[in-house]
């Protein structure tokens, strides 16, 4: 009815993201290095649109102090990609899974208490086994559904490691919930970590 | 709890509103019509041709608008940047990706079609492709994005089925198909039916005509804003729809014709209203355009306390 009604007024509502989910990540971690022996890299980004004007910038500035103002401050950065997305990533000890998903779930929930909720993309944490293959656990804020993303050896073209990103999916089914919509499993290539 | 930096605009939602109940309203005074001059099974009859045309266009609609701009369908491998801009933007706004088509046209534009969200499809002229910077073509696929999103081939389509029933009758009356109608009844008022049927329709063709004006201009508008805060970007759009319509003024007037059938669904009108403008453009002028952008960019960039 909701949504009739949004079709008719022609008013549909920024869709808000949805942040608990984060937190399985720590486990999943531990089910893929018992599985298949893929390890954390230690990094975590999340990746969002910032908007124009003050009020975003000074939303990220106080992200950014809010990370390196902890006791164990991580180092954190923020890039750019080409379609116009940041990504801010932050790196801990491969083994503190908790405190990186903490980190993350941090930036989400100022950008979320400042309006910007609905400018969250996805978040990415990297995973690497020890014949080099990379995979990340991509987590959709919108569909609240996590999706591996394998970029093929070699990296010249192009190629998703599809095999891969099947395996780790069956794997984690039972864990997190995993984007049953293959479509939905954007490429991103060149993000932070991978 | 959450601030929302999302601003309402009552004031459009009104005005559409209204104006759905009026063509509902304009429907119901034609059947009614009808079947008070010519009888009920007739009016009833015709009632259900409109919406039975309508229902045909709407489910046809992305074949329709897709040949009368002569586009094609793109894969990613085709159009790797395109799909990956639409990628992104179907996951911020939590909607099925559309399907992704290219028309061969120097003017720019573009246009969202589709029966429901799960079928559409989302098309840009090749002109669009060399005329906007990456960030500015990414404002006008999440406005043509924001079309799919609130199903605006499915409103338009049966808040047109007025004007297609009395546009079917005006034409029924100049094949004489009216004229059989004339000796069903007999009337004491001394007008003949079909006269009666004729004038009717005409009117109700004349009014629905301007009222979907009306209504898709709105549309537009809502359009605007979902774009402009699925991108958090409204100075993008701005820049496009500014850039967009000043190439199509300066295109000659033989192009623009050719495409003029499906320039209802397109981001910017590809023919030049020439005289009652206000009244029969599909489209908000540019400056009301811009102007919400801008009231939507002050919200978005509002400093935190």
């Amino acid at each position: 009815m909701a949504g009739f009604w949004q079709a008719i007024t022609g008013r549909t509502r920024p869709k808000q993201a949805d942040l608990d989910a984060l937190f399985l990540v720590p486990s999943a971690a531990i089910t893929l290095q018992t599985a298949i022996g893929l390890t954390p890299t230690g990094t975590g980004s999340v990746c969002y649109r910032a908007a124009r004007g003050a009020g975003f910038a000074d939303t990220q500035t106080d992200v950014l102090e809010l990370i390196r103002g902890a006791a164990d401050a991580p180092q954190v950065d923020v890039s750019g990609d080409e379609f116009g997305f940041t990504w801010l990533t932050v790196h801990r000890d491969p083994d503190d899974m908790g405190g990186l998903c903490t980190d993350l779930h941090a930036v989400n929930t100022t950008l979320e208490l400042e309006g910007f909720g609905p400018s969250l993309l996805c978040s990415t944490v990297p995973f690497v086994d020890s014949a080099g293959r990379r995979v990340a656990l991509v987590y959709l804020y919108k569909q609240a559904s996590f999706y591996p993303f394998a970029p093929g050896a070699g990296g010249a073209a192009k190629q998703r490691d599809t095999l891969l990103e099947l395996q780790v999916g069956e794997t984690l089914a039972a864990e997190i919930p995993v984007e049953k919509d293959k479509a939905r499993w954007l490429a991103l290539w060149g993000a932070p970590g991978l | 709890m959450a601030r929302s930096r999302f601003i309402g605009d009552k004031g459009l939602t009104a005005r559409m509103t209204l104006v759905m109940f009026l063509l509902g309203g304009l429907f119901v005074l034609l059947v009614v019509g009808l079947a008070a001059t010519v009888g009920g099974g007739l009016g009833i009859l015709i009632g259900l041709g409109g919406i039975g045309f309508a229902v045909f266009q709407w489910s046809r609609s992305d074949k329709i608008a897709m040949r009368a701009m002569g586009a094609r369908e793109v894969s990613p491998e085709q159009a790797p940047e395109l799909h990956g801009m639409i990628d992104r933007l179907c996951a911020l706004a939590d909607m099925p990706k559309p399907r992704v088509g290219i028309a061969e046209t120097h003017v720019p534009n573009a246009f969202a079609t589709g029966r429901s969200p799960d079928r559409a499809v989302v098309c840009v002229t090749t002109g669009i492709l060399q005329v906007l910077t990456s960030e500015e073509l990414e404002g006008v696929l999440a406005h043509e994005l924001s079309h799919v999103a609130h199903r605006d081939v499915l409103v338009m389509t049966v808040a047109s089925s007025a004007g297609i029933a009395a546009g079917m009758l005006t034409q029924g009356a100049q094949y004489g198909g009216l004229g059989l109608l004339g000796g069903r009844r007999d009337n004491n008022n001394g007008l003949p039916v079909w006269l009666v049927v004729l004038v009717v329709s005409l009117v109700v063709y004349a009014v629905s005509f301007v009222l979907l004006r009306l209504l898709s201009r709105y549309r537009e508008m809502s359009a605007d804003r979902a774009g402009a805060y699925l991108t958090m970007n409204p100075g993008a759009l701005a820049s496009a729809l500014q850039k967009i319509t000043g190439e199509m003024n300066a295109i000659p007037e033989r192009d623009l014709r050719q495409v003029s059938a499906a320039s209802a669904l397109c981001i910017a009108p590809a023919i030049r209203g020439v005289s009652l403008k206000t009244l029969s453009s599909t489209h908000p002028s540019l400056e009301q355009r811009l102007e919400q952008l801008a009231r939507i960019q002050a919200e978005l960039g509002r400093p935190t306390v």
